[in-house]
């Protein structure tokens, strides 16, 4: 099924009852080359890009539940590619640069919005570690501005510019940042890699692993059967250690639990996605009008999938020091989705000491933005057995070696990345 | 979540700080690099009752030990960490 303006045209005259499923809910066949675990964006890019441009289509997508019912639906949809660190700067770009094509390439509206995202910086030291961080951006071919406070007045006049603890003295702005629709991105992908020959398969939940006598991975064992394998992919942050753990490895991650929340709908207010810098807040609009905001993870481990209160409170006092007047706007709904918080802030896409399966792992808080970069750079790595150049830094023995990519500086301590 | 502090009763989660696994045992000096990069960057990452160390900093400050199930939040068992005044509730 290819969407235009014609297939939209037709389906409004047969009074839209005649739309096919945009892609098919496969059943398991006994082996395929490549197998990839998680059906949530990651996962499903990284057939699309397996499939599209290294050639690869008998590959297999298997979720436990159904896809994008994990973190692709729980994040607070914001895109950017404002990173700091060698490894991580061109990386985000590649993401940003596939994010602008994405629609094109998999025929698919995923509502990309570059409506802008703005870092507020509050004091002396933040603005001129924001500048730095600009410079880098630009220096690597990145858009960046470093606002002031006239410019950001201008763009946001609904801010507290008279907080007199957390004053709004400016802002590093990326214009090219901004939101996309995450369930589209998961339809999208699984649209258009269902349209090239890859099997999406549901309620697939993987029980175990298969191996050679060489111990080299072979197959997974699932909920459905036994499946053959060329080689094996995991894309499941959130559960990464319970799956690494079937193949005997640990590794660097916790899982631990990020709340987002959506207020009631009310008119256009905020103009892109923004940060207060002075806590941890941001928020964008969605088109529904809700405002989409989030902060801090809660800071111990939890499978869970929701949170508690002390984060929640820590959330709304953030947004009530930057714009006191959202205190009038009811809270809609809240919800929680478990993160790979790994030992440096920073994502793993590497090969494992297990040959035959790969790692994608690892993402924080920050794996929305990343989805198409990673689905691509991953497809890179299972396809050609080397990482790809944006990729090669996120080694998963980088703890060992003492190579981190610590954007915050925080050290071994997961819940404070 | 609430957590009952074996010195100050029940107390909101607001008031803890988390470190993390109780389990790993820093090595010893000479232990060698293995055993020091697993103690600093391997974890289990349990999926179920886990044994972990808080900090009550909210309240009486002591490093208490807390059996929590990470799947559904429920505790099981605070009990004051080693040194922290244990002798004191008779733990």
């Amino acid at each position: 099924m290819k969407y235009s303006i014609f297939s939209l045209a037709r389906a409004a005259l047969s009074g839209h009852k005649n739309w096919q499923r945009t892609w098919r809910d496969a059943t398991p066949k006994d082996r395929y080359d490549v197998v990839i675990i998680g059906g949530g964006g990651h996962g499903l890019a990284t057939a699309w890009f397996l499939a599209s441009e290294y050639g690869i289509r008998n590959v297999a997508v298997l979720e436990k539940g159904w896809i994008g019912s994990g973190n692709a639906g729980r994040n607070t949809t914001i895109i950017r590619s404002n990173y700091g660190l060698p490894g991580n700067t061109g990386f985000y770009e590649l993401s940003m640069k596939l994010w602008e094509r994405m629609e094109q390439d998999l025929n698919y509206n995923a509502m990309v919005s570059q409506r802008g995202v703005i870092n507020l910086y509050h004091s002396d030291a933040q603005r001129d570690a924001y500048a730095r961080r600009g410079n880098t951006m630009r220096i690597n071919g990145i858009d960046a501005e470093l606002l002031d406070l006239a410019a950001v007045k201008k763009m946001m006049p609904f801010l507290n510019f008279d907080n007199p603890r957390f004053p709004v003295q400016g802002g590093l702005l990326q214009r090219r940042g901004g939101t996309a629709r995450h369930d589209a991105v998961v339809w999208g992908y699984a649209h258009a890699a269902s349209g090239l020959g890859v099997d999406i398969i549901q309620n697939c939940e993987v029980t175990g692993f298969v191996t050679d006598t060489n111990g080299k991975v072979t197959g997974v064992e699932t909920s459905r059967g036994r499946i053959g394998a060329g080689k094996v992919g995991m894309a499941v942050a959130g559960s990464s250690s319970r799956v690494a753990d079937m193949a005997g490895l640990r590794l660097p991650i916790e899982s631990h639990v990020l709340q987002a929340f959506v207020s009631e709908a009310i008119k256009p207010l905020i103009p892109g996605v923004m940060t207060f810098g002075a806590g941890h807040f941001y928020v964008s609009q969605s088109d529904k009008g809700g405002l989409v905001f989030g902060g801090d993870i809660d800071g111990y481990n939890s499978y869970a999938q929701r949170g508690n209160m002390p984060v929640m409170e820590d959330v709304c006092e953030g947004g009530m020091a930057l714009m006191p007047m959202i205190g009038r706007v009811r809270l809609l709904r809240q919800w929680g989705g478990i993160m790979d918080m790994s030992m440096d802030g920073s994502p793993i896409i590497d090969k494992t000491p297990v040959d035959g399966l790969y790692l994608n792992a690892g993402w924080c808080y920050g794996g929305f933005k990343a989805t198409p970069g990673s689905g691509f750079v991953f497809a890179h790595l299972l396809a050609r057995d080397t990482p790809h150049e944006e990729a090669a830094r996120f080694r998963l023995d980088r703890f060992r070696t003492g190579a981190m990519i610590d954007e915050k500086g925080q050290g071994a301590q997961p819940n404070l990345h | 979540m609430r957590i009952v502090c074996p010195f100050c009763g029940e107390r909101e989660l607001g008031e803890f700080t988390y470190l993390g696994d109780a389990k790993p045992v820093r090595p010893a000096a000479d232990a060698g690099e293995d055993a020091v990069y697993d103690y600093v960057y391997l974890r289990d990452n349990i999926a179920g009752m886990m044994s972990e160390n808080w900090y009550h900093g909210g309240g009486c400050r002591a490093w208490l030990k807390v059996t929590r199930n990470t799947l559904t939040h429920e505790i099981s068992a605070v009990e004051p960490a080693a040194g922290a005044g244990a002798a004191k509730v008779g733990a």
